[in-house]
């Protein structure tokens, strides 16, 4: 019994998380000074379908305050309130507490009303609708039909006595707000011959359709159509009946017959012969007059609005609203909502099927493997089904992980949530700048990234960006930007936040972490060195909490989220102009793009995205920096060289590297090593398998994928392989830092 | 440690008995709980894993899962062999982690009253002792019984 209600419930209010999206859209359309009409109409049908689902539910809180917000937008709608900045920055807040009451109301906890009342004080302030209280309170859930009424001159007030016979004594208006549920007078049904081919019974029919209490029924009988298809019936009615009750009795034999729509009053006499005849055309009329029985044939046709016999449930009230009124001439218009359907997925779903798909891939591969390894030759019909097989398998594993993909732009809408918050507990004036925001990421990427970005879109507010005073005199606008990017680079994801502060303080990071001791006093450090020191843990303290930044939350904490999402975050940082942190994160977590490559006799995956090139060493280019470690001369500059087999404890060191070949890995921060390995075997698409649950973490080591051959290869870490390499060539490893 | 095995014994009737599955390490003869053994494997290739100690003998692909495989005669410090072929590898669960025991043989799989078992006597110099929980006699034969939470690797130390 509860069971499905609360399915409902979560559905409405996960409706309600794409509702505010698109309010928060609108929003920021107008803050931008691009809105049209259409954009307030859009936000106020968001807030007004909110507090509709909302009152189902008995969810006063919602109901109250959206019914406040709604009133507010319908002023500005209306023209009588001009949306000025203040009132959009005031509308930004009230959507911000809107979701917060929503989200109260879907995990039944309650929010301070110490947070509501302000806003809606100030809302106040604009209201120009002396009876926004009471009065409308009642007739709330007739509101925006009132509306519209008012456009023909109906009291807007006080309209709910009179307002059913008002509604029924009117021609149904086009709505902007609800689709306005379409009604007849008279129902045509003609049944296709197919309709009694597959068993139904036109009796049963109009049985049911006897249960909407028509006022009369008539048969006509046409000798000279096909076989089959010779009666029509016209039902009547003397009280208007809803176009959908009479689709439900229909439901089952939709597409096997016609059925269309009148709302004369008085069908007999407007519904002559010659239309009905020319409605329901013989055989020998052309074929177009088939499917649009309402066609205007006779200048006296009543205004018919036809079902499509294919049309989709939602298109059907859609065409009818729109060909009712005034005579409009054809059933025919487009469905003006163009939004593609959606599925609603549970996520443990989409998982398996990526799972599976994953096992896919790796069985395919063995296949692929077996066969080359038969002795079949390359042109048989085997090897060129395996192509196609391998093709197929790409592109499932591709639409799969489309399914999984989301576009940032939630994440992004949250974070400018943030900005305004943060903004105003510090007093600063601050613009956050968005771009990119369709770019798509897994959804899991996205979740995970929420915390982190907060805590970085908190410290740019507070930390990075000077204050107004500060920012003044140094000759910058009053008002600090932050930047939030989204873009697709190289296969991964890259989001940067910026801001135009006055840039990391370096002198001050290097005395708090001496004086925290995370460094000897007399520690020589790069400017890159220096802004590193913001990851280390214990960097940040308590001592300074705001409310804002400075939880004990460091960005230690920001840089193992990113981490473990197999992302990496770098800063630049230039004094006076800003600082930008740029996380670089994986599309998918679940496969990679890899070079196979061998080194003592294991198979390795290296992420293909870490590998910038790959070079055979001559003995010119490699230089011997100290007793075990070496440099390679790439293009002027000088890499560190890390044998792999060496760094992963599989082997001793080369004495020389002449000829051997190299994987030059580039990272992020600019930090680069040539990583020697014994022979490259293979590009390909690799199934990650986590090895940190069953085993623990591996130094180097990211995660293990199963090769074609069914054994297990280990993909590697490079950064970590590059940061945490063996002793001697670490201090190279610095050249590339400066 | 008699109540948990003895609950766990597959017949109601003999409550008082335990299931042991025994297997060769070099010459010496092991046992653990049957009701930790998930499945018994032939020898298969393993990938070694980088850094890990040295009975860590590395990663096999076990229906799409990565399993550690621990080799238990260097785990018990017995000197280093090269596998072959007849080598098995039991698939145990222990602690809620699965994991694999490269043994030489597996040889039998005994029933045996719970009082039969004898706890090892402290003799802390021998290094394999702390990995065995109980000791029995078995026709003649001693049969030791393994405390299988101590053989896995303990994750802390390796992530170090």
């Amino acid at each position: 019994m509860s069971d499905p209600m609360n399915d409902i419930r979560a559905s409405f209010f996960i409706e309600c998380e794409e509702l505010l999206e698109g309010l928060f859209d609108a929003l920021q359309t107008m803050s931008d000074g691009s809105a049209d009409d259409e954009t307030i109409n859009v936000a106020f049908r968001a807030v007004h379908s909110i507090k509709g689902g909302a009152g189902a539910f008995a969810l006063d809180q919602v109901v109250s305050f959206a019914h406040h917000f709604e009133t507010a937008m319908d002023d500005v709608r209306s023209g009588k309130l001009a949306p000025s900045d203040d009132l959009v920055q005031l509308f930004f807040r009230c959507g911000d507490i809107l979701s917060d009451l929503v989200r109260a109301a879907r995990d039944e906890t309650t929010v301070d009303a110490a947070l509501v009342d302000p806003v809606l004080e100030e809302l106040g302030k604009y209201s120009t609708s002396p009876d926004s209280g009471e009065a409308e309170e009642e007739i709330s859930d007739f509101q925006p039909l009132t509306l519209d009424l008012g456009d023909l001159g109906a009291p807007a007030d006080g309209a709910d006595d009179d307002f059913d016979a008002l509604l029924a004594s009117l021609p149904p208006l086009p709505s902007d707000d609800e689709p306005q549920e379409p009604v007849a007078r008279t129902v045509v049904f003609r049944p296709e011959p197919e309709l009694y081919k597959s068993g139904n019974e036109p009796l049963f029919l109009l049985r049911s359709l006897g249960e909407l209490r028509p006022s009369a029924v008539r048969l006509d009988f046409d000798p000279d159509s096909a076989p089959g298809a010779r009666m029509t019936w016209t039902v009547e009615f003397d009280d208007p009946v809803k176009c959908e009750m009479v689709e439900e009795v229909f439901e089952f034999v939709q597409g096997l017959c016609t059925l269309s729509f009148g709302s004369d009053a008085s069908p007999r006499e407007s519904v002559p012969a010659e239309e009905a005849a020319g409605t329901f055309a013989p055989a020998d009329l052309p074929m177009d007059k088939i499917p649009e029985p309402a066609s205007p044939t006779s200048d006296v046709a009543p205004p018919l609005a036809t079902i499509d016999p294919a049309a989709t449930d939602e298109d059907g009230p859609a065409e009818a609203t729109t060909a009712m009124p005034g005579g409009a001439p054809k059933g025919g218009a487009a469905p003006k909502n163009m939004a593609s359907p959606t599925v609603r997925v549970d996520l443990s779903r989409v998982d398996r099927l990526v799972n599976l798909v994953g096992e896919l891939v790796i069985n395919q591969a063995m296949l692929s493997q077996s066969v080359a390894q038969s002795s079949l030759g390359s042109n048989t019909a085997i090897t060129s089904g395996l192509e196609e097989f391998l093709q197929l398998t790409r592109d499932i594993q591709e639409s799969v992980m489309m399914i999984r993909a989301q576009p940032v732009k939630s994440l992004f809408q949250r974070m400018s949530r943030i900005v305004r918050e943060a903004s105003a507990a510090v007093g600063k004036k601050v613009v956050l700048t968005t771009d990119g925001e369709n770019t798509e990421i897994d959804k899991t990427v996205i979740e995970r990234l929420a915390d982190p970005l907060t805590h970085m879109i908190r410290n740019a507010v507070d930390h990075g960006l000077e204050k107004t005073e500060d920012r003044q005199a140094a000759g910058k606008p009053a008002e600090g930007q932050v930047r939030l990017s989204a873009s697709h680079k190289s296969g991964r994801v890259v989001i940067e936040v910026s801001d135009d502060g006055g840039g990391i303080n370096r002198p001050k990071v290097r005395q708090i972490a001496i004086d925290k001791g995370l460094i000897p006093e007399d520690a020589a450090l790069t400017d890159g060195e220096i802004d590193q020191l913001l990851f280390m843990p214990g960097f940040s303290t308590a001592t300074t909490v705001s409310n804002l930044s400075g939880r004990g939350v460091g960005m230690d904490v920001v840089k193992n989220a990113i981490t473990a999402l197999g992302g990496r975050i770098s800063i630049t940082s230039h004094a006076g102009k800003g600082t930008t942190f740029s996380i670089s994160l994986p599309l998918t977590l679940a496969v990679l793009d890899g070079m196979v490559v061998s080194v003592a006799g294991e198979a390795l995956v290296m992420p293909l995205n870490a590998i910038v090139e790959t070079l055979t060493l001559d003995g010119e280019s490699v230089r011997r920096l100290g007793p075990n470690s070496n440099v390679v001369l790439v293009r002027e500059s000088f890499v560190p060289l890390l044998d792999l087999g060496v760094e992963l404890g599989y082997r001793a060191p080369k004495e020389n590297y002449a000829g051997a070949i190299a994987l030059l890995s580039g990272q992020e921060d600019g930090h680069r090593a040539a990583l020697v390995v014994d022979s490259i075997e293979d590009q390909r698409q690799v199934v990650i398998k986590g090895i940190q649950d069953s085993y623990g973490r591996v130094p180097g080591v990211a995660a293990a994928t199963i090769l074609g051959d069914g054994q297990i290869a280990l993909i590697l870490d490079p950064s970590d392989l590059i940061q945490n390499s063996s002793g001697q060539s670490r201090a190279p490893a610095n050249i590339e830092a400066v | 440690m008699t109540a948990d095995t003895t609950n766990a014994a597959p017949d109601p009737s003999a409550p008082h008995e335990i299931e042991l599955l025994s297997f060769r390490v070099e010459d010496h003869e092991y046992s653990v709980d049957i009701m930790s053994v998930r499945e018994i494997r032939g020898w298969t290739r393993t990938t070694s894993l980088p850094h890990s100690p040295s009975y860590v003998r590395g990663v096999i692909n076990l229906r799409g899962t990565v399993l550690p495989v621990i080799d238990l005669a260097m785990r018990l410090g017995m000197d280093p062999t090269e596998p072959d072929d007849r080598n098995v590898i039991i698939v145990i669960d222990v602690d809620g982690r699965t994991l694999g025991l490269r043994v030489d043989a597996v040889s039998d799989i005994l029933t045996l009253p719970t009082e039969k078992l004898r706890s090892p006597p402290e003799i802390a110099a021998d290094e394999n002792q702390t990995f065995l929980r109980a000791l029995t006699i078995i026709d003649e034969r001693m049969v030791r019984v393994l405390d299988l939470s101590s053989i896995m690797p303990d994750i802390g130390e390796v992530a170090a």
